[in-house]
């Protein structure tokens, strides 16, 4: 009985608590409406402490020469220019004002000479600029958010999932979820819902993503109507640990690259050099040396090619392991140790640089990076695609309806930049909180049907009903099947029957995940939550691999074996996904609109 | 190259609770927490775990690990004697919820109880400050908590004497000491840390700082400078003298 459930009452709901969920929350409330956060864990674990390098903003502390103009050309070229100029835009622009935000509300980034916030070199950047606490970034700008949000009067409801969205006709008007440590479901009524649940790596088998990042907030918004862009650009960072095996897919953060650390193959070769795009041709060296001059901000040198775009990256350290080249465990050799030869008491330099790379790999791995080189290699990362947005507003097509952060789409185009995630959630997070209150303010409260949420309830309480052993299975073979899957099919080098393949599986998974068997009761179960997780997963898989089947070129975090080139046409559209009438999955391409002048003329000069 | 080893798993919630043993192969490199979802996925579906990154940045998968708290995410099975069995625990300083989930709310209660940072006004124009590496060192030592609460679990303040109304624990006297050592900040919070926050049961036994995954020196950089700074204005009758004659102003 759908009036049993106890019910909260919102202007705002906010669904995820990362560095976007909290930076909308904290603009909304500041804007003096009634906030709820859905946190899917504790407060402050979300996956954006996870989060190394730091945050891109054109503030110009280390390098005058840096701006808006520069940030917004270099962001467009990592995304192969099918980015949302206008979040480019906005994005470069506001950046260096949402951190001295941070700043003022406690935060405490490592300072250059002149006291100012110190700014970082990192890929695709020309100039340093990416704020930072050491390697920890992420964190401070969780915390910061976290302990300021704490007094601005939210409501936080922590170990939460939604399990739907709820709507009055086409607007979206509220939520249905559960309280994890109890059991019991709420329903969320709200005048507006930000969607901030960030990724989907777990839909592969080697991925940085926790188990949280399933795909939840693109998932629920699609099937609340809301229309998916360029889902097939996922990112595949170049340097995941890949040895021990339990933790292959932790990131190690490219900020070792940007401290000087090189990656060789087996023969000792920096095989960076050996592949050097031609639209970077001009910023890169060719000389070690002056590639090491620039990682200690030497105004003058060019980036060596370690620091060139991550999708890149990736793919030549692929190219080196399948050609016979790799490190004993399959991957190359990041070496920041041989730092030694450059710098008087080098280990304490690193240590000092790189303090959670340092620990990371001296608990998991048992390895001193000081003295030895690390084995990487790619692992799944971050979706540039996700919800479709308004760059100014971060509405959806559906009403009621916004979205900020991972799980949306558009300001990254084909590849992010590094340090971009992290700008991304505050700038965008802001303009969710801010474009979602004055929502709230001009619409009244919306309706919710009875039968909306029973069925609701049915489908969350379904895995239960199924008999164990009669036929069905539990859900974590079926996620396992999933994500070996995409890993193998739809993953960093893309083959089109291969995508055909995976297409059909995905149909048949989730016929088996419509008939898996939980154990146990509502409280604190996961597999029980495994099991709900499973209908994102399988969602966004599917998203993914459509997507990809169309863009028959390579771009970006897309690249096809069978289509190894840039396509111009290609170039010129979004793919867009929505649902059907009948629930099947519609696939369109749109033309990306006409770029103003002005910013033309920008990307022209930085050229 | 595989082995077997035996997890002894406190299964139960608030009304009680027993040690179950699991029984698995492991192989090499495994951390605790890599064996405890080996088992959540083949033997105990619905056996319940915090988690989230599972590299030591997130402080969610906190447990005893053979009667020490530990990140089980962070703690190498070859660490450990398996010729016994190993006992998983939940944090026993906090409520059960169920298996080695606790009720940690208290400690997001304490937090919005600690007065919020006030900085001074802006140095520059652009609206921003200007502090030097070597003053912000300090603080950014003890901005390195993730939270974890095994500093708070191990503390016999809170894990024997239940002073949980009385004392807000090693982790929120650090939270303390990063805002009022914080350049910028213009806050005095030495009242409430004498009497609401009770600092005066720290008797530095020096047990959170052994625990913290993040090796943050609990006691002797955060504790015990905010217990002088306490002792100096309210202890120190030279202070005293000083302040009574010193000229308003």
């Amino acid at each position: 009985m759908a009036t049993n459930y106890e019910t909260f009452d919102y202007d705002v709901l906010v669904i995820g608590a990362g560095g976007a969920g909290l930076r909308a929350a904290i603009e909304a409330s500041a804007a003096g409406v009634k906030v709820g956060l859905i946190c899917k864990s504790l407060l402050g674990k979300a996956h954006t402490v996870m989060a190394e390098g730091g945050m891109a903003a054109a503030m110009g502390n280390v390098d005058d020469r840096d701006s808006w103009k520069v940030h917004f050309a270099d962001t467009m070229r990592g995304g192969q220019y099918v980015n949302n100029w206008r979040m480019a835009e906005l994005h470069a622009k506001e950046a260096p004002e949402r951190v001295h935000e941070l700043e003022a509300w406690g935060a405490v980034f490592d300072r250059t000479k002149e006291g100012k916030i110190s700014q970082r070199n990192f890929g695709g950047h020309r100039y340093p600029r990416l704020a930072h606490v050491g390697d920890r970034t992420g964190l401070e700008l969780i915390r910061t958010l976290q302990d300021h949000g704490i007094h601005q009067g939210i409501s936080v409801h922590m170990e939460y999932t939604i399990v739907s969205l709820l709507k009055d006709g086409d607007r979206v008007v509220g939520a249905f979820g559960y309280e994890r440590e109890r059991g019991r479901f709420r329903i969320f009524k709200a005048k507006a819902v930000v969607v901030c649940t960030g990724g989907l790596g777990r839909a592969y088998r080697v991925t940085s993503n926790s188990w949280e990042g399933t795909g939840d907030g693109v998932s629920l918004a699609y099937h609340a109507g809301a229309e998916l862009l360029d889902m097939e650009f996922i990112q595949f960072h170049p340097t995941g640990m890949i040895w021990p095996p339990s933790v292959q897919g932790i990131l190690v953060t490219e900020s070792v690259r940007g401290e000087g650390g090189v990656l060789k193959n087996k023969e000792g070769r920096r095989f960076m050099y050996d592949d050097i795009p031609e639209n970077y041709k001009s910023q890169t060296s060719l000389d070690p040396e002056e590639g090491w001059r620039y990682t200690q901000n030497d105004k003058n040198a060019k980036r060596p090619p370690e620091l060139l775009t991550r999708d890149h990256v990736a793919r030549c350290i692929n190219r080196e392991v399948k050609a016979g080249r790799g490190s004993p465990h399959g991957g190359v050799f990041l070496d920041i140790a041989w730092i030694k030869e450059k710098i008087p008491n080098s280990a304490e330099h690193i240590k000092r640089k790189l303090p959670s790379m340092y620990h990371q790999f001296m608990q998991l791995a048992n390895l001193d990076i000081t003295k030895e080189p690390m084995e990487v290699g790619p692992t799944t990362h971050y979706a540039m695609g996700g919800i479709r947005v308004n760059g100014d507003t971060q509405a959806t097509n559906v009403p009621g309806l916004f979205a900020a952060g991972e799980c949306a789409a558009g300001l990254h185009g084909a590849n992010r930049l590094g340090g971009n995630s992290l700008s991304d959630l505050i700038v965008f997070g802001k303009r969710a909180g801010e474009y979602a209150a004055k929502f709230a303010k001009e619409n009244p409260a919306g309706t919710i049907s009875e039968a909306q949420i029973a069925a609701a309830y049915r489908e969350a309480v379904e895995p239960f009903e199924h008999p164990a052993g009669s036929g069905s299975e539990g859900p974590y073979q079926v996620q396992y099947d999933l994500q070996n899957l995409m890993q193998s099919n739809v993953g960093i080098v893309r083959l089109q029957n291969e995508m055909e393949a995976a297409l059909s599986g995905i149909q048949q998974l989730k016929a088996r995940a419509a008939k898996v068997a939980v154990q146990g009761h509502l409280e604190y179960n996961p597999g029980w939550h495994t099991a709900i997780d499973l209908k994102h997963l399988l969602t966004v898989s599917e998203a993914i691999t459509i997507a990809s089947l169309d863009r028959k070129e390579s771009r970006g975090g897309h690249f096809r074996e069978d289509f190894p080139n840039k396509d111009a046409e290609a170039g010129k559209y979004n793919s867009v996904i929505s649902k059907a009438a009948d629930g099947s999955m519609n696939f369109r391409r749109e033309p990306i609109p006409p770029m103003p002048e002005a910013l033309k003329q920008v990307i022209e000069e930085m050229k | 190259m595989n082995k077997t080893v035996t997890f002894r798993i406190w299964r139960g919630d608030a009304t009680g609770g027993k040690f179950v043993d699991y029984t698995t192969e492991i192989t090499e490199g495994l951390v605790v927490l890599d064996v405890v979802h080996k088992i959540q996925a083949t033997q105990a579906n619905d056996l319940a775990c915090r988690w989230n990154c599972k590299a030591g940045k997130c402080g969610s998968c906190s447990a005893e690990v053979n009667g020490m708290p530990k990140l089980m995410c962070m703690t190498r099975m070859d660490t450990l004697d398996i010729s016994k069995p190993i006992t998983i625990e939940p944090m026993r300083a906090f409520p059960s919820i169920r298996d080695l989930v606790t009720d940690v709310s208290w400690n997001f209660r304490v937090k919005t109880k600690i007065k919020k940072f006030k900085p001074r006004t802006p140095d520059a124009p652009d609206g921003s400050w200007r502090m030097q590496q070597e003053d912000v060192d300090r603080v950014q030592e003890f901005r390195k908590c993730i939270e974890c609460f095994l500093c708070q679990d191990v503390c016999h303040v809170l894990r024997d004497h239940h002073k949980h109304e009385e004392f807000i624990g090693p982790r929120f006297l650090v939270y303390t000491a990063a805002l009022e050592m914080h350049p910028l900040d213009t806050e005095d919070r030495l009242e409430e840390l004498k009497q609401a926050h009770g600092i005066g049961f720290c008797n530095i036994t020096k047990c959170c700082t052994k625990v913290c995954p993040e090796h943050i020196t609990i006691t002797d950089n955060a504790i015990i400078p905010l217990k002088e700074r306490v002792v100096d204005e309210y202890y120190d009758p030279f202070g005293w003298l000083w302040k009574a004659l010193r000229p308003k102003g």
